[in-house]
């Protein structure tokens, strides 16, 4: 049997993603987790002196504390197995891949074994993120010197 | 005001969902799909279109990772309108340092506590 | 005979003892009967994963050769691989026993592989008592080939789950009563371009179904002359395949047939298509596989242990993933 035939028998015989349900189960899980910080934003606009814009922050910063108990504690992959891209997707999702990987690499201690590997799932996500911010702010600011596009 | 949890839910639900196209129909990894939509949240905010959308959903949309490119971007912008374009260099990380460092800090944390289970 | 990797054992040199220990997880195994230890702590009371990964091979070894009153000193050559990096839980555990000590790499073949260079060394008359073995240790292999353990990345229906399991022979020269080594085939690196580290059971069973015509027709046998074949771990999915591919060879009565990753958590959906690692072949053929041949339940069996040879860096670099099969013949006169 050549390579292409039995990529075509791999295709019929494994199983495929039950894409409606991981879809279902992904905008279920997202939209809760977005809701959950909607609420911890309220918190924080009612008890501190947050508004609506400058509450983002803390909450970001707590969502990524309660994904830190919920990692630790094996909680998280479940969220993730369940969940797909809905447990992976928000913020609580970069703060899994940042501490699944510090309490992973703790066995090769806090330097070489956290301090470097700590990014190592969240690394590329800051990486694009840094470039593509960086070509997407100096594109709009060549324009708008040329006078093409306002601020 | 209680319209925004509903609109809470459902854009952070559908950025999911486009994330689990990603993962599922295009068959790419966890990494590539985050990264992916990080530059997505990115192009979107220099077109002036995230903010709208912050606006609109609330947590639903500072809470999925698109928003980190946003925020990103949004800090080079910010800071290229005072500066110039050394600005664009110095205002990313204005105003996503929270998430970052916050990341960081209870990764660190968590190191100390906690050990890795291979439960199922 | 000697060509194209088929191997015949005229002295027909024996197993005379097994051990086999796994990890908390496998207590739920289907053949976890068969296993002599198992552990309440995933890292055997250790600090780190690999050190536990260590124990695990190292108690198997010890339980063997205890089954027939014998200490380290008294073997002459131990056989043994994992999948960890340069193999380093097979090496300290070779450093602890202190026997002359070949590291064999076959992926999740290394049961086999190590068996039949046990068995050749027995053969050639340089061996009076050969330990061989393979590990797998779940959490250490997994963080090397797939994610950190606690990463929520959701896994799919063909993906395997690493056992916490390690199995070793202690092989000698031929004894009455005990299964004992016949025939062997030793499998060639296949790549059918599968590149999915998450459905390995695709990517390894167009080697098991060359290893297995190969060892058949090279050997003049027939599927019908065993009582049983069993692949190591291809799982659900990989064994679908490898009966497809299978049935172009002509073959269509699977009634014996059967595979030790597919079978090896029974039908718990929480570990997908099914086990897999070095130590789950290795802990089912020399527990429950070995201990049915004693008790001449089976007579003549033929295990392919299977195995797919990537690395992290390959997969990353966008190979594709080559796999190996070897194949062993046990009978039991």
């Amino acid at each position: 049997m050549d390579k292409e035939k039995y990529a075509k028998l791999e295709q019929e015989i494994s199983p495929k993603a039950p894409l409606l349900k991981n879809v279902i189960k992904a905008f279920l899980v997202g939209g809760t987790i977005c809701l959950i910080a909607q609420f911890i934003a309220l918190f924080y606009m009612t008890f501190f002196d947050f508004t609506e814009r400058t509450a983002s922050n803390p909450t970001v910063a707590t969502m990524i504390f309660i994904s830190m108990l919920l990692t630790g504690f094996g909680v998280y992959k479940k969220i993730g197995q369940a969940g797909g891209a809905g447990g992976a997707v928000p913020i609580t999702g970069f703060g899994n891949a940042v501490v699944s990987a510090a309490i992973e690499h703790k066995t090769e201690g806090f330097v070489l074994g956290v301090g470097s590997n700590i990014f190592k799932l969240a690394g590329s996500v800051i990486v694009f993120g840094v470039f593509s911010a960086f070509l997407v702010a100096l594109i709009k600011t060549i324009l708008v010197k040329m006078g093409v596009v306002s601020w | 005001m209680f319209s925004i949890y509903i609109t809470s839910f459902i854009v952070g639900g559908l950025i999911c969902v486009i994330g689990q196209l990603l993962f599922d129909v295009a068959k790419l990894t966890p990494a590539h799909t985050l990264c992916i939509l990080v530059v997505t949240g990115s192009v979107l905010d220099g077109l002036g279109l995230y903010e709208p959308l912050i606006d609109f959903a609330g947590t639903g949309a500072t809470i999925p990772i698109t928003s980190f490119g946003n925020a990103l971007t949004h800090g080079a912008l910010a800071e290229a309108e005072k500066h110039g374009l050394i600005g664009v260099l110095t205002g990313m990380f204005e105003v996503t340092s929270s998430g970052i460092s916050a990341a960081i800090l209870f990764g660190f944390i968590a190191s100390f506590i906690f050990k890795p289970k291979g439960s199922v | 005979m000697v060509m194209k990797g088929l191997l015949t054992f005229p002295s027909t040199p024996s197993i005379v003892a097994t051990g086999v220990t796994a990890g908390p997880l496998e207590k739920k195994s289907a053949f976890q009967a068969g296993f002599d230890k198992t552990y309440d702590d995933e890292r055997c009371g250790l600090k780190t994963n690999e050190q536990g990964h260590s124990k695990l091979m190292e108690d198997a070894c010890m339980i063997a050769l205890s089954k027939i009153d014998k200490v380290p000193s008294d073997a002459d050559f131990l056989v043994a691989g994992d999948l960890v990096n340069q193999m380093t839980p097979s090496s300290f555990f070779a450093t602890t026993v202190g026997i002359p000590y070949l590291g064999m790499f076959s992926a999740c073949a290394t049961s086999v592989s190590s068996l039949l260079t046990a068995a050749l060394l027995t053969e050639a008359g340089m061996s009076k008592l050969a330990i061989a073995g393979s590990s797998s240790q779940h959490n250490a292999v997994e963080r090397q080939f797939r994610y950190p353990i606690e990463y929520g990345a959701q896994k799919g229906a063909a993906t395997q789950w690493t056992v916490t399991a390690a199995g070793a022979a202690a092989v000698a020269p031929y004894q009455k009563g005990l299964p004992s080594i016949e025939r062997g085939t030793v499998g060639r690196a296949i790549d059918m371009g599968m590149s999915d580290p998450l459905n390995m059971g695709a990517a390894m069973a167009p080697a098991a179904a060359d290893t297995l015509k190969r060892h058949l027709e090279g050997h003049g046998a027939s599927a019908s002359d065993y009582d049983l074949i069993m692949t190591g771990d291809l799982a659900t999915v990989g064994f679908s395949l490898f009966k497809e591919l299978v049935k172009n060879q002509g073959i269509t009565e699977f009634e014996n047939f059967s595979d030790a990753g597919m079978e090896f958590y029974g039908n718990n959906p929480d570990f997908k298509a099914g086990a897999s690692g070095a130590g789950c072949s290795a802990a089912v053929y020399f527990s429950e596989v070995y201990q049915k041949m004693k008790d001449k339940e089976y007579k003549k069996v033929l295990l392919i242990a299977t195995g797919a040879l990537l690395s992290p860096l390959s997969f990353q670099q966008g190979e594709t993933i080559p796999c190996i099969a070897h194949a062993v013949e046990l009978t039991m006169k």
